[in-house]
C-alpha cells in the first residue's frame, strides 16, 4: 500500500484512536428464546489516518459491527469508543463527525442528484448556502456534475454509489465508514470508486470499510481483520497476513469437476498444503514453477494449470476452510 | 468540524476532544425543521398537480352531492339539517374528510416507502438527526400538507357559499387536528409493518377511513343513524371533527360539547404520537 504523502497531508498526530473496542458484543433476541450473537466480543483499535478493513463472508458480523461504530445500533456488551466518545452517551455528537456509506443506497430517488447532497448537508446543521456550494464541490469530486439536475432514479448503479459516497463527505467527516462500497458494481465502476477512495485516504481521512472482495481489501487497506462467525480470525496488513497464513505462490490445477481428488495421493507427496475446490486443487508452495514441473513429471495431467501469487483469498481459505465469495 | 470547504486533514490534529465543542450538531428544533424541509423538497414536483386535485375534487363533490343530491333532499325540507342548505351541511364535513384522506396518504404509502423501499429514513438517522426528530419532522410536514390543501378546500367552499361565517375559518385548525389524530396512528403502523404494506393499508382504508367517512354524520345527521350504529360515530375521530367544523361554520354547538370533541381529538393525537415515536425508535435503532 502506498504510504500517505508528506507535508500537509501527513498522518495526523493525535493519539486518541478513531475507534477503540474491547469485548464488543452484539446479540439479537430471537423467537426460540436463545439470543443470536452476531458479534462475539471483538477487540479493535483504529488510529487516525488509517485505512482499515473488515474482510469476511456474508453473515460474518461485519455490517453489525459497522452499525455499532456508526452509532445507530447499541452494543449489548463490551466497551466501544468512537472519536474518544461513548456512542451510547454521545451518539449525536459522534454522528455529526462521521460519514456513512451504507450497504444499500438510501438516496431519495425523487430528488435530483444535487438536492440529495444539499438536504444531507442540512441534517448536519450547515446553512443553505454552505449546502449548495458543498453540493457542487462534491458533484465534481464524484464526477457527477453533468448529472446534477437528473433525478437519482435515472442514475446507473455505479453513479448512485458514487453519489452515496459524495453524500457521506458533506460534513467533512473525521471518520468515513463504508459498508461493502463496491458490491454489485461492474469492474470499471469499481475502479473509479477505488480511485476516489484512494484520494480521500491520501487526504488523511480515516477509512473503515467492509468487503468480501479480497482485491478491494488489498487495494485500499493498510490493515485489516478477517472476520468469520462474529469473531476476528486474524489481523494484520494484507502482506503480513499473506506471509503469516499462506505461502509465497500458489499452483492452481484445474480438472473436470469431480475428478480432482484422484490425483491427491500424488500431489500430497510434493507439497505440504493443498486446498480442494470443486473443480480445482490449490497447491501452496514458495516455488510455483518448480512445483508445477514436479507435478507434471509425476504424471498429473490437469485440464489447465497456472502459477500465481498468494492473495487474501488464500489466507481466508486457510483460516476458515471456506472460500470468501462462494462460501 | 472545520468549515465545510476545509480540507479534511486540517482538523485531524484537533480531533482528540475539542472538535466536539464546535461540531455542527443542529439543535432539536433545527433538526426537526431539516426533516420538514426534506419532505417539502420531495413534495415540490407534485405541488401544482396536487393543488389542481385539491381544488377539482371539492368542486366535483359540491356539484354532485351539494347541488345534485341536495336538490332532492331539500325538497323534503331542511329541518333535519338544522335549517341550512344541504351544501352548507356537508361543506365542513367534506373539508374534514379530505383532510383525513390527505393525512392518510402522507402517513401510509409515502412514509412506508421511506422505511421499506427507499430506506431514506436510515440515511437521515445516520446523521445527528435522531429517529424521534425524524418522526416529529414528519408530523410537522403532514400538518403543513393538510393545512395547505384545507385552505384550498376552504376557498372553494367560500365560492359555493358553504364555508359559513367568519368563524368558519376555524374549520382549518379543526381539519388539521382531525387529520393528525389519525395520521399519527397510521404513521405508527407504517413504522411497524415490514412486508405487507399494501395489505395493511388497504385494510385501514376499507375498515377505517371509508366507514369513518360514511358513518360520521358527514352526509346526514347522526340522528338518522339507529342507536346501535351511533357508537361507530362516537368512536370516529372524523365525527368529532365534523361536529367541531360544523359548529364553527354553522354554529349551534354548545361549548361543553365542543370541549368534549376537542379533548377526544387531542387525546387521540397525543397517544398516537407517543406510540408512533416509539415505533420509529424500535424500527431504526436495531
Amino acid at each position: 500500500m502506498n504510504p500517505p504523502t508528506a507535508g500537509a497531508t501527513a498522518a495526523p498526530t493525535s493519539r486518541t484512536p478513531m475507534i477503540a473496542a474491547a469485548g464488543l458484543t452484539k446479540s439479537f433476541p430471537s423467537d426460540d428464546g436463545d439470543d443470536f450473537v452476531a458479534v462475539k466480543g471483538i477487540d479493535l483499535v483504529v488510529p487516525a489516518g488509517e485505512a482499515f478493513g473488515f474482510l469476511g463472508p456474508n453473515g460474518a458480523g461485519k455490517s453489525t459491527t459497522m452499525r455499532m461504530i456508526a452509532c445507530v445500533s447499541p452494543r449489548t456488551g463490551g466497551s466501544l469508543s468512537i472519536l474518544g466518545q461513548d456512542p451510547s452517551i454521545d451518539g449525536v455528537a459522534i454522528r455529526s463527525r462521521l460519514g456513512v456509506v451504507p450497504q444499500q443506497d438510501n438516496l431519495d430517488e425523487d430528488l435530483t442528484v444535487r438536492e440529495n447532497l444539499y438536504i444531507y448537508g442540512r441534517y448536519f446543521g450547515l446553512s443553505r448556502k454552505q449546502c449548495w456550494s458543498k453540493a457542487d464541490e462534491l458533484l465534481e469530486f464524484a464526477q457527477l456534475t453533468e448529472k446534477a439536475k437528473a433525478k437519482v432514479a435515472a442514475l446507473s448503479g455505479g453513479m448512485k454509489r458514487r453519489l452515496t459516497i459524495a453524500r457521506s463527505l458533506v460534513n467533512d467527516p473525521d471518520l468515513l465508514l463504508l459498508d461493502e462500497p463496491t458490491t454489485g458494481l461492474d469492474p470499471q465502476a469499481r475502479h473509479v470508486l477505488w480511485d476516489r477512495l484512494f484520494r480521500l485516504k491520501q487526504a488523511g481521512v480515516t477509512l473503515v470499510l467492509t468487503t468480501h472482495y479480497m482485491d478491494e481489501a488489498e487495494q485500499l487497506c493498510d490493515r485489516l481483520v478477517v472476520m468469520d462467525g462474529g469473531v476476528i480470525a486474524a489481523e494484520g496488513s494484507p502482506a503480513a497476513l499473506i506471509a503469516q497464513y499462506s505461502t509465497r505462490e500458489v499452483v492452481e490445477l484445474r480438472f473436470v469437476p469431480g475428478t480432482q481428488r484422484s490425483v491427491l495421493p500424488v500431489v500430497e507427496q510434493i507439497v505440504e498444503r493443498i486446498e480442494v475446490l470443486p473443480d480445482r486443487l490449490l497447491l501452496y508452495t514458495d516455488t510455483g514453477e518448480q512445483t508445477l514441473e514436479s507435478v507434471v513429471a509425476a504424471g498429473v495431467r490437469p485440464v489447465s494449470a497456472l502459477v500465481r501469487r498468494s492473495t487474501l483469498e488464500d489466507v481466508f481459505l486457510h483460516l476458515t476452510g471456506r472460500s470468501l465469495v462462494d462460501g | 468540524m472545520s468549515a465545510p470547504t476545509g480540507r479534511s486533514t486540517e482538523h485531524a490534529e484537533s480531533q482528540a476532544v475539542p472538535a466536539v465543542a464546535h461540531a455542527t450538531t443542529p439543535s432539536g428544533w433545527r433538526a426537526r425543521a431539516t426533516v420538514w424541509e426534506y419532505l417539502v423538497l420531495t413534495w415540490r414536483p407534485y405541488f401544482f398537480s396536487g393543488l389542481a386535485s385539491a381544488v377539482i375534487a371539492p368542486l366535483l363533490y359540491l356539484l354532485a352531492l351539494g347541488y345534485g343530491m341536495g336538490s332532492l333532499i331539500e325538497a323534503r325540507g331542511t329541518a333535519a339539517l338544522g335549517g341550512v342548505r344541504y351544501v352548507e351541511f356537508i361543506g365542513p364535513a367534506l373539508l374534514c374528510a379530505a383532510a383525513l384522506q390527505t393525512g392518510f396518504g402522507e402517513s401510509s404509502w409515502a412514509l412506508f416507502g421511506r422505511f421499506k423501499w427507499h430506506r431514506t429514513l436510515w440515511g437521515i438517522t445516520s446523521t445527528p438527526v435522531t429517529p424521534a426528530q425524524a418522526a416529529e419532522g414528519h408530523v410537522l410536514f403532514i400538518a403543513t400538507r393538510v393545512a395547505v390543501s384545507s385552505v384550498l378546500y376552504y376557498l372553494v367552499l367560500l365560492v359555493f357559499g358553504a364555508a359559513g361565517g367568519g368563524a368558519g375559518v376555524l374549520m382549518l385548525p379543526v381539519a388539521v387536528l382531525t387529520a393528525l389524530s389519525c395520521a399519527v396512528w397510521v404513521m405508527a403502523l407504517s413504522a411497524t409493518i415490514d412486508d405487507d404494506g399494501p395489505g395493511a393499508f388497504n385494510l385501514a382504508m376499507r375498515f377505517g377511513i371509508i366507514p369513518m367517512t360514511l358513518f360520521s354524520a358527514s352526509f346526514f345527521p347522526i340522528t338518522q343513524l339507529p342507536w346501535a350504529m351511533r357508537w361507530v360515530a362516537f368512536l370516529s375521530p372524523l365525527w368529532h371533527g365534523n361536529e367541531l367544523a360544523r359548529g364553527a361554520a354553522i354554529g349551534g354547538l354548545p361549548g361543553w360539547q365542543a370541549a368534549g370533541h376537542l379533548v377526544f381529538l387531542v387525546a387521540l393525537s397525543i397517544t398516537g404520537f407517543v406510540v408512533m415515536r416509539r415505533r420509529f425508535d424500535v424500527r431504526l435503532v436495531v
